[in-house]
C-alpha cells in the first residue's frame, strides 16, 4: 500500500525534487520545462478537479445516472497527457478525465456519457486522437495494439524521424491487468514488437477488491514476464509521469517495442457515485494518501520556485469557471432525439434497423397532436 | 448469374474459390490483412489462406498468437488505423474467447462513434458437421451473432458464392461474420470469375418447385436440394432457397416462394430453440398468414450440445428428416 523501493520519483510528498540514481535519467526532461509549462500542470490539475467535482454534485442532485471520480489521479494523468504528442492516438478506460481535456474533449462530453445522452461523445479525429472511453474492463488494451501495428505498417512509427513518429498510450487500471484481454495486449504487443506504452494508474483499488487480490506480484514487473520492460513510478508526482511518459514514449516510437509504466496513485473518491468505500477500505489508509496529494505538493514545489498567491487565486477561479460552465450546460443538454437509436447501428443500409426506424416513426405519428 | 457466353468458367472446391477470392481482395486493395492461427505457411488448417503469405508477405497474413480474443481486439486496432482485417477463426467452437471482443466492441464502435468510424473487419468462422471431428469443431454457432446489432452474417454454399461473397464481405464497412461450411470445403464447383456478383444479402432460389418451399444455409443446401431430388422421383415439386445472408434476412424471395407454394420448411444445423430458423418461421408466419395452408416447420440440430461424431448422423438433420418434415407440412 505504500512506495517500494522500485518507486521513482522527482517530487516528493513535501514538494521537493528528489534527487537519486533512478530518477537522474528522467531530471533532464524536467529540467527543459519551461515555467509556463510547468504552470500549465498545476492549472490542469486543479481545472480538472474542480470539474471532477462539480459532477460528484451533479451525480448527488440527479443531473448524472452515475459519476466515475478521477479526484486524486490527477498527477499521473497530466504528466503523462503533457508527454504526449500531437501525433500520438490514447486509448483510455473511463477515468481519464484530465488527459481528455489535455487532448481537446469538451469535458461536457464526459458529462453526455453519465447522463445518457450518448455512447460516445466525441469523435477521436477532432480530439487529440484520444479515443473513446471504453467500460468494458482492459478491452481497450487490444485495440491499442492493434493500433500501434497499424502504425507500424502505415510507416507512422519507428522510420526514425522522431519529431513525427507515432505510438499509442493506452490507460488501464489494477483491476485491469487481471483481464485475459490485457495479457493478450501483451502477447501482441511483444510479438509484433507494437509502439505502445501500458499505462497502468494502479490507484489500488478495483471498486472494493484491493490490488493485493488481484496480483501477487507488483504489476510493473508482470508486463516483463511477456517481455516488455516496466517501472513503477509515484503517480501522485506529475513531473516523474510527465518525465517517465516523455521518455518511454521516445524509445517506443523509435522502434523500440512497447513499455509500461505502474503509476501508483489512489483513488481518493469512490470507484463511481454508486459505491461506499468505507466499507471496504479505512480512514487511516485514505489519510496516508491524502498526505501524498499531487496537487498540494505541487503548488508547494511551484512556490519554492517564486510562485505567487495570485496565480493559485487565478486557476482556482478558472476551475470555478469551469464548474459553473458545466453545470449550465448540463441542464441544458437536451435528449438525443429517437432516431439516434438506429442511425450508425451500421455504416451501410440495413433494412432490419431501416425497417424498425421507419416503423417507430410511424408509430408515433400515429397519436397526431396528442403525441 | 452473369451471361455466360462472356463468362469465365473454372471448376474449383469451396476452399480454393475462398483462397483465390482472398486473393482477389488483397490484390485489389492493399489495406486488406489476413490475421489468424496458423495461417501463413501452413495456409490454415483447411488450407483456405494457401501460398498467400509467401505471395503478400508476412505484414499482410499475419500469423497470429494464439489468442481468439487477441485476433479480434487488434484487428479491431488495425480498422481504427485504415486497414481491412479478415480474421480466421480455426473453428467455430473456439470463437467464444472472443465473442467479447465481436459483441461488445466491434459490433458496436460504428454506433459508439456515431457514424464517425466504420468498422471494416471480415471474421471469418469454418462451421457446421459432417466431418466427424472430436468436440467443439463440428458446431453452428450462427445464431449468436446474428442476434447481435452491429454484425452483418452471411454464409456460402457454393464455390461461385464463396469466390464473390468474400470479396463483398471484404468490401463492406460494416462487421461481417463470414461463416464457411467446413464440410463443403471439398466438393468442386463451376465459379464464373468474370460475372457480376449477386448482392450480398440476398437470398436466391436454387430448385423450383410449386408444392413447398424449403430453406436453409450453409452445408445445409445440398441436403435440400437431394431431399428435393428425392421428392421429385415420388411426384412432389419442392422449391429450395438458399438463404446466404442470416443477418439481414432477404426475405422478399422467401416470402414470393411462400405465397405460390403455401408450405415452408425452414432446416438447419444449428439447435432450433431461440435459432435463426426460429425467427424466419416467425416472420414468415406473420408476412404470409394468409397464404400458409400449413404450420411452418423447423427441421434443425437437437437442443443438446453437439454430439461425439459417430451420432453426429443422428443429430443434423438429414434427407430423410427433411422429407419427414415435408410430408407433415403436405398433409395439413
Amino acid at each position: 500500500m505504500s512506495y517500494t523501493d522500485a518507486t521513482v520519483q522527482l517530487l516528493n510528498e513535501q514538494g521537493s525534487l528528489v534527487e537519486s540514481d533512478a530518477s537522474a535519467e528522467y531530471l533532464p526532461f524536467v529540467q527543459a520545462l519551461s515555467d509556463d509549462q510547468l504552470r500549465e500542470f498545476h492549472r490542469q490539475m486543479v481545472v480538472i478537479r474542480a470539474f471532477d467535482n462539480e459532477a460528484t454534485n451533479l451525480q448527488r442532485q440527479g443531473q448524472l445516472g452515475l459519476w466515475v471520480p478521477s479526484l486524486g489521479q490527477e498527477g499521473a494523468q497530466v504528466g503523462s497527457a503533457f508527454a504526449a504528442r500531437p501525433q500520438d492516438h490514447i486509448f483510455p478506460a473511463y477515468r481519464e478525465h484530465a488527459i481528455a481535456r489535455i487532448r481537446g474533449v469538451d469535458p461536457l462530453d464526459i458529462i453526455k456519457l453519465l447522463r445518457g445522452t450518448t455512447h460516445g461523445g466525441w469523435n477521436p479525429k477532432e480530439a487529440g486522437n484520444f479515443h473513446l472511453y471504453t467500460l468494458v474492463i482492459g478491452s481497450h488494451t487490444l485495440h491499442a495494439t492493434g493500433y500501434a501495428m497499424g502504425m507500424q505498417l502505415n510507416g507512422t512509427s519507428g522510420t526514425g524521424h522522431p519529431e513525427t513518429d507515432a505510438a499509442v498510450i493506452t490507460y488501464f487500471g489494477d483491476g485491469a491487468t487481471s483481464q485475459g484481454d490485457v495479457s493478450e495486449a501483451f502477447v501482441f504487443a511483444a510479438s509484433y514488437q507494437a509502439p505502445v506504452l501500458f499505462f497502468l494508474q494502479n490507484n489500488h483499488w478495483a471498486i472494493s477488491v484491493p490490488v493485493s487480490t488481484q496480483s501477487r506480484t507488483p504489476l510493473y514487473l508482470r508486463s516483463s514476464g511477456f517481455g516488455i520492460p516496466g517501472i513503477q513510478i509515484d503517480g501522485n508526482d506529475v513531473l516523474i509521469s510527465y518525465a517517465a511518459t516523455a521518455a518511454n514514449l521516445a524509445d517506443i516510437s523509435s522502434g523500440k517495442g512497447p513499455r509500461l509504466i505502474e503509476a501508483l496513485t489512489y483513488r481518493m473518491g469512490a470507484h463511481t457515485s454508486s459505491d461506499d468505500p468505507t466499507k471496504y477500505r479505512t480512514d487511516v489508509e485514505v489519510e496516508v494518501w491524502r498526505k501524498r496529494d499531487p496537487i498540494a505538493r505541487f503548488e508547494t514545489y511551484l512556490r519554492s520556485l517564486g510562485e505567487g498567491d495570485a496565480f493559485f487565486a487565478d486557476v482556482a477561479a478558472e476551475g470555478a469557471d469551469l464548474a459553473s460552465d458545466i453545470r449550465v450546460r448540463t441542464l441544458a443538454l437536451e435528449t438525443p432525439p429517437v432516431s439516434k437509436m438506429f442511425d450508425h447501428v451500421y455504416s451501410d443500409p440495413h433494412p432490419t434497423t431501416a425497417g424498425q426506424k421507419q416503423w417507430l416513426a410511424e408509430y408515433e405519428a400515429s397519436f397526431g397532436a396528442d403525441a | 448469374m452473369s451471361d455466360l457466353s462472356s463468362a469465365t468458367l473454372e471448376t474449383m472446391p469451396l476452399a480454393k474459390a475462398l483462397n483465390a477470392g482472398l486473393r482477389k481482395a488483397m490484390t485489389d486493395d492493399p489495406t486488406v490483412l489476413l490475421m489468424g492461427e496458423d495461417i501463413g505457411p501452413l495456409g490454415g488448417v483447411f488450407r483456405v489462406t494457401e501460398n498467400l503469405q509467401s505471395e503478400f508477405g508476412p505484414k499482410r497474413v499475419m500469423d497470429t498468437p494464439l489468442a481468439e480474443s487477441g485476433i479480434i481486439g487488434t484487428a479491431i486496432g488495425l480498422a481504427m488505423a485504415g486497414f481491412r482485417p479478415v480474421c480466421e477463426i480455426q473453428f467455430d467452437g473456439f470463437i467464444f474467447p472472443g465473442f467479447d471482443q465481436i459483441t461488445t466492441q466491434l459490433a458496436k464502435l460504428t454506433n459508439r462513434h456515431e457514424g464517425q468510424i466504420t468498422m471494416p473487419v471480415v471474421v471469418r468462422v469454418p462451421y457446421g458437421g459432417h466431418i466427424g471431428a472430436v468436440e467443439h469443431h463440428q458446431e453452428s454457432p450462427e445464431a449468436l451473432f446474428a442476434h447481435t446489432a452491429g454484425l452483418r452474417l452471411v454464409s456460402p454454399s457454393t464455390p461461385h458464392d464463396a469466390y464473390w461473397m468474400i470479396q463483398e464481405a471484404i468490401a463492406s464497412n460494416d462487421p461481417v461474420m463470414f461463416f464457411e461450411p467446413k464440410s463443403r470445403y471439398w466438393p468442386k464447383g463451376q465459379v464464373d470469375l468474370s460475372g457480376n456478383p449477386t448482392p450480398l444479402h440476398s437470398s436466391r432460389v436454387v430448385r423450383e418447385g410449386t408444392e413447398i418451399t424449403l430453406v436453409g444455409h450453409g452445408a445445409m443446401v445440398s441436403v435440400l436440394l437431394q431431399a428435393a431430388e428425392i421428392a421429385a422421383e415420388e411426384g412432389t415439386s419442392i422449391e429450395v432457397i438458399d438463404l446466404r445472408s442470416l443477418s439481414p434476412i432477404d426475405y422478399a424471395p422467401i416470402v414470393a416462394s411462400v405465397q405460390k407454394t403455401g408450405r415452408l420448411v425452414v432446416a438447419s444445423e444449428a439447435p432450433g430453440f431461440v435459432s435463426v430458423s426460429s425467427e424466419i418461421a416467425a416472420t414468415i408466419t406473420e408476412k404470409c398468414f394468409y397464404s400458409l395452408e400449413a404450420p411452418v416447420l423447423r427441421v434443425t440440430g437437437f437442443d443438446t450440445p453437439f454430439p461425439p461424431a459417430k451420432l453426429e448422423t443422428i443429430f443434423l438433420p438429414d434427407a430423410d428428416r427433411i422429407l419427414e418434415a415435408v410430408d407433415r407440412a403436405l398433409a395439413y
